[in-house]
């Protein structure tokens, strides 16, 4: 069995849902920034507190899963990134506890810090997991099986577009969670924040798609473009993926846009759509690197771990991740319907 | 590499993994005792344990937080500056980070969400379901991660690449229940409970103290006190048997805890010890003879520090001094639970005096000897991070002392901060005790006065206190 094929697109897959999920949490959590007052900025973190220490589970099992089936490219991106994996970490810390500290802070000012911690946590949080993914599509400077670049490598033009994208992305994703998650009062003011969010995600996506085309001359040519030339048949079994991509990001400009009454698009709709638009741009990625693990110096096979290590946990992952998923979506369906004011913090 | 990156990087996987293990210390334990609390509520339906399980989860909602964001920096820690380390074990470690993220970390991090916000949306079994859930979560979680750091210490079931170095295993078995990994997780599991147990008294104790007497801090100090009468005991049990252990695999690490110098039939007990000018730099006070009876299934000499060269030998004194103090503590809460259970005899559990005066600053001695217990064995090891085969000095990462520098000032400001607020809202809330009322019941029983469909619960009630005021002003 080829287990390095199978543990890249399990792994893949653990970061989509993290991207998806958490994605979602940290966009919350930025939009609380333009909350009008403590009630609304409850009412907003009470749609993701049940959830999102779940969520950050996957980013757990992306970094670990990394360590377990690919030692090698773990052991030379983190170091590659190590000042953009402390940010991210950091703002992680911040945000974390602050779900819990600022329902705890009674005086004024400790409650603005940890609401500030909040949202500047997701925020910096979001921004530096983007600029992690520039960095990481740019490629790193490898010698001899280690990270041989320098401390700032991971800093550049291209890097802070896919951090801008990244911040654009989740916060679509974190309105469209609100669309679904509250009530009449907030219709209109969600939407809003979402129809923005996407005219900065569909900038942002286009201008991220363009330039990596630029960034290797294998990427080019993987999509049939050369310096002069179009190969159209290269292209064309590709460009479902840019496609849909369009077509989902119209379709949800349409559904937020309409007016409230009995033909609005279903509430459970635009997050669907958002996520789409995600797996659409995950996709081409996917293409654009595949199978490239360190961009251009190692691909999955020759970063894996062994065989015998990447089978035992397969057998694991085979059994768990079925029941994960079963008793996550358990936990959704739970927490399912819309928050009301006052709704949240801990039970009675 | 430069020698600046390799001791920043000591330092700071030392400070960062010793944060993160202050709250797993806790949360283990706390979470047994609530899944405790919350059993026997179910079966008797005493409102007591009721009330002990809603006080309690509290805190465990701010000591879970502050353990899982710490918990993620360890994850990467690895990596970022420990990448050669990564690279070359990641075939024999890499499964069992995996296995605990897949069957602990996502079973605690999804169940919490039910813990703390299903209280008035599941039944009471599902709830107890989930706190169960939570309970058994963490306990896995120790079980890998100690089964991993286990490996490390007494390396077995693998054998190495030629060409590149890695680890790789032979017999998983072998390496998941290696040789010091039954011992560890005994003792460990166990530091958990005593840990939080200390803690319950002393809370218990502070209300006591504070004349906030009520029916649940009565039974928090006796089940507390219970506890650490019955586990203490044990946990000598578990530490000699983590001793005997380390004995067999790591006898440098036992010369330095005992302070042996000279390799001999029988050694003594050093209770003290102060350098001094001679082949091993340290000389103390010693009780002679006492070998036989501490390893009696140890045969043939001891070997004292003098049987290693230099280059073998961890540093003397943490090891030492770190060993005495974790014993100390451990005696002292045995004393304390012993006296906690006589006054309970005699029912002077809930009078003030001497006692509690005794068990409030003792609800810092389980971290304490925790702390102290993961410094003897941690720098026990050294100069190995693979013990025998791979050395620190071999496993840190390409990065610049400069950027390990940034990183760990980054983390002693942030955790500095996170710590003290999280303290203090925790002791806001343990110290708070009982004296309120008991909470209301879960929202379908509750009807405001008055109103025959009067189900609308007051949504101000959850709002912190001066939000709830404006509200309500605002209605
Ligand atoms: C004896 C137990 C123990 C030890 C030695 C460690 N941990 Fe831990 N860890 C836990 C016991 C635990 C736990 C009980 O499962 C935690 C603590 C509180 C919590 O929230 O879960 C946790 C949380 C936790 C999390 C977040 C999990 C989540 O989201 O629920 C991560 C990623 C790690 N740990 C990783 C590590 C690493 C890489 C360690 C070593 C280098 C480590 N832990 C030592
Ligand atoms: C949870 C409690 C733990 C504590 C308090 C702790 C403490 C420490 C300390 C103080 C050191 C530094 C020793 C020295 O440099 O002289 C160290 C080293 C190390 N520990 Fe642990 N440790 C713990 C658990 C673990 C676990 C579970 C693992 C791995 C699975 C681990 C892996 C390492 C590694 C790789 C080193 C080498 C780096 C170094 O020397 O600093 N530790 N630990
Ligand atoms: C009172 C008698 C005790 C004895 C004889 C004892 C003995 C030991 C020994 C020999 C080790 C080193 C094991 C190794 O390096 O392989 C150790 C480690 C440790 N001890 Fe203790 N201990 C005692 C009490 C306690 C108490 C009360 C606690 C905490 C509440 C505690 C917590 C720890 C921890 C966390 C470690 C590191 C993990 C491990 O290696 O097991 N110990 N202990």
């Amino acid at each position: 069995m080829d287990y390095p094929l199978i543990w890249s697109v399990l792994i893949a897959t653990a970061v989509m849902l993290y991207v998806l999920l958490d994605g979602m949490d940290l966009g919350v959590g930025m939009l609380t920034f333009f909350a009008k007052d403590e009630e609304e900025r409850n009412m907003m973190t009470a749609t993701i507190e049940p959830v999102w220490d779940g969520n950050e589970t996957w980013l757990i099992l992306g970094g670990g899963g990394l360590f377990a089936a690919f030692p090698l490219a773990y052991s030379i991106l983190m170091p590659a990134f190590y000042l953009p994996i402390l940010i991210m970490l950091a703002a992680l810390i911040f945000r974390g506890v602050a779900f819990e500290f600022r329902h705890k802070a009674v005086r004024r000012p400790t409650r603005k810090f940890w609401n500030g911690a909040f949202y500047g946590g997701s925020f910096v949080a979001a921004l530096s997991q983007g600029m992690i993914l520039g960095a990481f599509i740019q490629g790193v400077t490898v010698e001899e099986r280690a990270f041989a670049g320098g401390a700032f490598d991971w800093l550049s033009p291209f890097s802070l577009l896919t951090g801008l994208s990244v911040v654009a992305g989740y916060l679509l994703l974190g309105a469209c969670w609100l669309v679904l998650k509250t009530e009449d009062q907030f219709f209109v003011k969600v939407r809003r924040w979402a129809l923005m969010a996407l005219i900065g995600v569909s900038i942002g996506f286009a201008a991220v798609s363009l330039a990596t085309l630029s960034v290797d001359a294998r990427v080019t040519d993987r999509w049939g473009f050369t310096m002069t030339e179009v190969d159209i048949w290269k292209l064309l079994p590709l460009s479902p993926i840019p496609l849909a991509g369009l077509f989902l990001t119209a379709w949800l400009a349409r559904d937020l846009t309409m007016k409230p009454g009995p033909d609005a698009a279903p509430d459970w709709r635009p997050y669907l759509l958002a996520a789409g638009i995600f797996l659409s741009g995950y996709a081409g990625l996917a293409v654009s690197l595949f199978p490239w693990l360190v961009p251009f110096e190692y691909t999955i096979w020759e970063s894996a771990a062994r065989d015998n290590a990447l089978a035992l946990m397969l057998i694991g992952a085979a059994i768990m991740l079925p029941i994960i998923l079963l008793y996550t979506a358990y936990v959704y369906r739970l927490f399912w319907g819309k928050v009301k004011p006052g709704d949240g913090y801990h039970g009675p | 590499m430069d020698f600046d990156a390799l001791l920043l990087s000591r330092i700071q996987f030392g400070f960062v993994i010793a944060f993160h293990i202050i709250f797993p210390a806790f949360t283990i334990g706390l979470a047994a005792f609530l899944a405790v609390c919350e059993g026997l509520w179910l079966r008797t339906g005493k409102e007591v344990y009721k009330r002990l399980y809603l006080h309690w989860v509290k805190i465990f909602a701010l000591a879970f937080a502050m353990g899982v964001v710490s918990g993620v920096v360890m994850s990467y820690q690895f990596g970022t500056n420990w990448s050669v380390f990564a690279d070359r074990t990641g075939s024999v470690l890499g499964p069992l980070l995996g296995y605990e993220v897949l069957t602990a970390f996502f079973l605690e991090a999804t169940f919490l969400g039910v813990m703390l916000f299903g209280w008035n949306k599941v039944g009471r079994k599902l709830h107890f379901v989930a706190t169960l859930a939570v309970a058994i979560g963490t306990s896995i979680s120790a079980f890998w991660i100690l089964s991993a750091n286990s490996w490390m210490q007494t390396p077995a079931g693998f054998d190495m690449d030629p060409a590149t170095g890695n680890f790789y295993a032979t017999d998983w078995l072998a390496v998941i229940f290696n040789p010091s990994f039954p011992s560890r997780y005994v003792h460990m599991m166990l530091s958990a409970y005593i840990t939080t147990a200390a803690v319950i008294l002393a809370a218990g104790a502070w209300q006591v103290l504070r004349d906030r007497l009520s029916e649940p801090t009565r039974w928090q100090m006796r089940m507390a006190a219970g506890t650490l009468a019955v586990l203490m005991p044990l946990q000598i049990a578990a530490g000699h048997w983590s001793g005997e252990v380390a004995h067999e695999h790591q006898p440098a690490k036992i010369a330095a805890i005992e302070g042996w110098c000279e390799t001999k039939d029988v050694q003594g007990t050093v209770i003290l010890a102060w350098p001094a000018d001679n082949a091993c730099g340290l000389d103390g006070l010693t009780i002679p003879g006492t070998s036989p009876a501490l390893f009696p299934n140890a045969h043939g000499e001891l070997m004292g520090l003098d049987a290693f060269p230099a280059s073998e030998t961890p540093p003397i004194w943490i090891p030492f001094y770190s060993f005495r103090i974790m014993v100390a503590a451990g005696l002292g809460m045995l004393v304390l639970g012993v006296w906690g259970l006589i006054l309970w005899w005699r029912n002077r559990i809930d009078q003030p005096g001497l006692f509690h005066w005794a068990a409030v600053p003792s609800g810092s001695l389980g971290f304490i000897a925790v702390l102290t217990g993961w410094m003897v064995a941690e720098v026990g090891r050294q100069p190995y991070t693979v013990y025998g085969v791979m050395r620190t000095a071999d496993s840190v990462a390409p990065v610049s002392a400069a950027q390990v520098a940034t990183s760990l000032l980054v983390f002693m400001i942030v955790y500095a901060i996170i710590f003290t607020a999280g303290v203090v809202y925790m002791a806001r809330i343990a110290t708070r005790g009982f004296t309120d009322e008991p909470p209301r019941p879960p929202s379908e029983e509750r009807r405001a006065p008055g109103s025959p469909l009067g189900a609308v619960d007051d949504p101000a009630e959850k709002l912190p206190p001066d939000i709830a005021a404006a509200y309500r002003r605002a209605k």
